[in-house]
Order: structure tokens, then sequence, then C-alpha cells
């Protein structure tokens, strides 16, 4: 496929694009992020393109400081491998990496999700008598536990922002208040979701998400419309920065393989 | 001392109706052309272990080779579902299919267990989540020393463990780079293990990260392209199109039939079959 010549004027994000810009911004140079694949991947890879140069990205299939020219269709692309600093087994990475502690961010998808970020990548439905049979945990639910938080994103609608998850697969702020601490869970659990409509961060105290930035064009009213829990609007709300046209053009660059 | 022999020869001396059998090959190194072996052969009633069933166990699944499947991730990979794995779980076709989740790291941990010779493995995991009420044999251990409590999963130990590698010598030890999953800990976790290479050389590559020594194999088996649609690090790329036209072949029981008898049983082995991908009509044919 060959990129699109991008005329100055065309320079406008879609509603995907916006997330992956916002959802890059959040990562900090030097980060160490293990990445889910899709989207994160996508995002922490703009990152590293971008503010976050030394962030050192993480492949569950074991490649560690992995730097893909193009996003990886799968977790273990050769790539990655390519690229990376160091390969390693899986139950290595699982062991030594990830629950050692050594992980700043885990930077996830979800299918569902409640107010307090707990995920569902499981089914939706029954679970013995599935309406949809989802993948699974995967790395997921160990990622969520022992990386230091947890960075989510994913499309907002009210399909995956749920009231109760049909499973839970990934523990994220549990029960709210201090439940998660009291599971025994090392890392603090979710603290973003960055969606296609706005930001969401966790209250401190209760661990709900509570929205806090809408993107350019998008209302309180398109994020309630979109969630299936009583949304709580921050008191402050901020209006996200748009997407700045070096921002898009190497996403638009990356996805095409031409950074 | 492994011996080396044909992939026939090897899925028929080793595999049994009835076994438990993992394949595995994290997204790299995923031994294709044992599977389609194993259809071809026709082997039934198996149980089937992979941390990541791809379009592999879907055409096993599919194929109606498998009673139960344990498992942490079923999907294809950067496309989306395994159709043949849905319709076996939510509509129970071919026949109703058993299955045991778990998480990569608890999977992760089940193997090392296994290859370590101990009962059981744990792990910092599961808490809190639902695979606790579905997935019975997840539980719990305290350690003697600080009276943390920890996650318990028990030892996999296959019938027959099966990976991809690049290379073996002449004695059959066999060497692979790249990345590595859990393809040593499947071998030395199971009772017999056959390991198909991409080829056969004199002395292994320098580039190779892990090495199997001979004497822990059962049977070594050359089959260039063994791994395809998956790779082989040094040797050939992912094939990505074969993954995403995999959606349409498998979303219909009809195409999906179709494709199993033209590329498995009407084909006497995997070489046959690449061709057709290769020359004739590519992926979708």
């Amino acid at each position: 496929m060959t990129a699109p010549v991008i005329a100055a004027e065309e320079l406008v994000a879609t509603d995907d694009e916006m997330m992956m810009i916002v959802a890059a911004r959040e990562l900090r140079n030097g980060v160490v992020c293990f990445v889910g694949i899709g989207m994160p991947s996508t995002a922490a890879n703009l990152a590293r393109h971008m503010h976050a140069p030394d962030a050192v990205l993480i492949y569950e299939s074991g490649t560690i400081g992995a730097k893909p020219t193009k996003p990886p269709l799968s977790i273990g692309d050769g790539e990655l491998a390519d690229t990376a600093d160091a390969v390693v087994s899986v139950p290595e990475i699982f062991t030594y990496w990830l629950q050692a502690g050594r992980i700043d961010v885990g930077f996830l998808g979800a299918a569902q999700l409640d107010k307090y970020g707990n995920i569902n990548s499981t089914v939706v439905g029954d679970y013995d008598h599935p309406k949809v049979r989802l993948p699974g945990a995967g790395g997921a639910p160990e990622i969520a536990g022992s990386a230091g938080e947890i960075f989510l994103m994913l499309r907002q609608n009210n399909r995956a922002f749920v009231e109760k998850v049909d499973f839970l697969t990934s523990v994220g702020n549990a029960e709210g208040g201090d439940s998660r601490q009291r599971m025994g869970m090392r890392g603090k659990g979710p603290s973003v979701v960055i969606t296609d409509i706005g930001v969401l961060r966790a209250d401190p105290a209760s661990g709900e998400f509570v929205l806090t930035a809408l993107h350019e064009g998008k209302t309180i009213d398109d994020a309630k419309a979109a969630t299936g829990w009583d949304l709580r609007i921050s008191d402050h709300v901020e209006i996200t920065a748009p997407a700045t046209d070096e921002e898009l053009r190497k996403l638009r660059a990356l996805k095409a393989g031409e950074l | 001392m492994a011996n080396i022999t044909t992939l026939s020869d090897a899925i028929a001396t080793h595999v049994r109706d009835g076994q438990t059998l993992a394949l595995e090959g994290f997204t790299h190194l995923i031994p294709n052309a044992a599977a389609h072996e194993i259809i071809r052969q026709g082997r039934k009633h198996l149980t089937l272990v992979r941390m990541t069933p791809d379009v592999t166990y879907d055409q096993l699944i599919g194929a109606g080779c498998a009673d139960k499947l344990i498992f942490s991730w079923g999907g294809n990979p950067g496309v989306g579902s395994l159709h043949r794995f849905r319709d076996a779980v939510e509509r129970d076709y071919p026949h109703h299919l058993e299955i045991e989740e778990h998480s990569h790291a608890g999977m992760a941990t089940r193997y090392v267990a296994g290859a370590s010779g101990l009962p059981f493995g744990m792990l910092r995991g599961y808490v809190g989540t639902d695979l606790l009420k579905y997935t019975p044999n997840i539980s719990t251990v305290t350690c003697p020393f600080t009276g943390e409590e920890l996650a318990a999963v028990p030892a996999l130990t296959p019938d027959v463990g099966i990976i991809h590698a690049q290379q073996a010598d002449r004695h059959g030890n066999v060497g692979l780079w790249g990345i590595q999953g859990v393809q040593k800990e499947a071998v030395m976790a199971s009772k017999a293990s056959i390991v198909t290479v991409e080829e056969i050389v004199d002395e292994l590559d320098s580039r190779v990260t892990v090495t199997l020594p001979s004497w822990v194999i059962s049977s070594v088996a050359v089959v260039p392209r063994g791994a395809h649609p998956s790779y082989a690090h040094g040797y050939y790329e992912r094939d990505n199109d074969f993954y995403i036209g995999w959606d349409s072949i498998s979303k219909d029981r009809d195409s999906f039939d179709a494709w199993i008898d033209r590329h498995i049983h009407q084909t006497s082995d995997y070489a046959e079959h690449l061709r057709l991908v290769d020359q004739e009509e590519g992926v979708l044919a």
C-alpha cells in the first residue's frame, strides 16, 4: 500500500488517530513499557519517534527494547527480534521482567471495561455458552497485576464501557477504594483510559474513572452517551491540544512503514 | 539420540488418538507442517495444549481432531477471531470442545514446572480474576518463609511436544534463534518430542541461541518452510497475507472443509500444500 500524499490542509486527525496521538503523549521518555499489540503498540512507537526516544518497549514475545519501523501485525513479528536489545524466552519475560517489577507501565486494550478499569477480554455473555468467544487473557492479568501502572486505550461506546464486565479477565481498580491493594497487587493499577472521545483518569481515592479531557469537537454528552455507567465528569474538563502536523505526519508514516 | 526421519513417520510413530499434544512456537517457528500431518493421519480425541492457539489450532479444531484445548490466548494475531475455535466453543461444531483456560504467565509457569520435573509451579497471578471460577486447576500455595500467598498451577507434561526450529546437525542436535517462546520448555516437559527443521547442517549456525541436544528429542524431520505461514528467522518472513486470508477461509464451514480437503487430504506432504499456496491460487486457494 502506498501512503497518500498529504496536503497541508488535509492534516486533520481522525478519531482513531487522535486517540493514538493522545495515548503517545502519556508515555514519558525513558519509560519501560510492556506493550499490547494493536493500537497500544502503535501509540508507543509514535511516542518513541516524538518526545520519548528512550522509551523501552517490551512485547510478551520476549523482545526487550524493540524498535519496529512499522506497526507489527503480530506480537512476535521478526522485526521486533531484529531491533530488540535482548530477546528472552516467554517464561523469562513474565518472571524476571514483569513479575519482578521491572515494568513501569503496562499498555493494554480491552473488549469491555467497567468504571474501575476492570477488563474483560474473554467472553461476551455467559462463559459456558458465550455470545462471543473473545481470544482470552493472554498476558493481561499479570501485566495488570505487576506493572507499575496501567494505561488503557479503546474506542468509547456503551458496548465496551459497561456497568459490569461479563468476565473479569484482568483486575483494574477492583471494587474501588483500597480493594485492589488489599488483594496484594503490587502495581497501582489503571490510571488513565484514552479513548476516541477524551481522556478518563482514575480518581485517587475511589479508583473510579472520571472524564477529565475531551478531544476537539467532542462533547460531554458524547462521552456520556458512549458510556454504559453514569459517567462522572471532572469539575475542570480540559480540551485536548489538537494533533500537531508533526504528530500526524509521523503517525501516518509509521503506519505506512515509512519512518 | 534423536531419530532423523520423515515427518509422516515421526507423527505415525509418536502421535496416538487420545493423547495430549503441545505444538509450540510463539508467533515464530510454529510447527504448521506437523499440524497438517496430524490432520492428514486422522488423529482424534486429542487434548491440544498451546499458549496461543492460532491458525494452526483453528485447523486442528475445525478438522475435528481435538476434544479439549488448554490455552491462554486464542485469536488470529492482528486479524481477529479464530472462527473454527469460536464455532466449537459457541456452537459445539464439529463437536463439543472442552476448554481449560489460563493466562500466558500461568501457561509458561506450567511448562517450566513440567520441564523441571516439579508437580506444580507458582506465580504472582490470577488474583481477583474470574479465571479462578472457571478453571479448576488454579490454586494457591503459601510461601513457607514469608507467608505470602501465591498462585499455584499444575505442571504440563504432554505426551508429545512438537516444535519447529531452523536447524539440526547430523546427530540430531537442534538449534534455533530469534523469538524462542516456550519451545524449549515444551520439549523438555513432554514425554516424547518431535522437531521439524528447515535444514540439516554440518555445524549449527553461530546465531543459534537455544540448543536442544539430540538425546532429549525423539525424532527430527526436515520440512523446509515447515513453519509457514509463521516464519523462521533468517529463512523466510511471516506470511501476513495468509493470516489475513485465513479469516475468510475459516469463517464458513464449507469453505474451511474444502480448504482442508484440498490442502491436506489431497496432498501427500507439506511441500505439495506450499506449491498450491505459491503457484496456483495464492493464499486463498
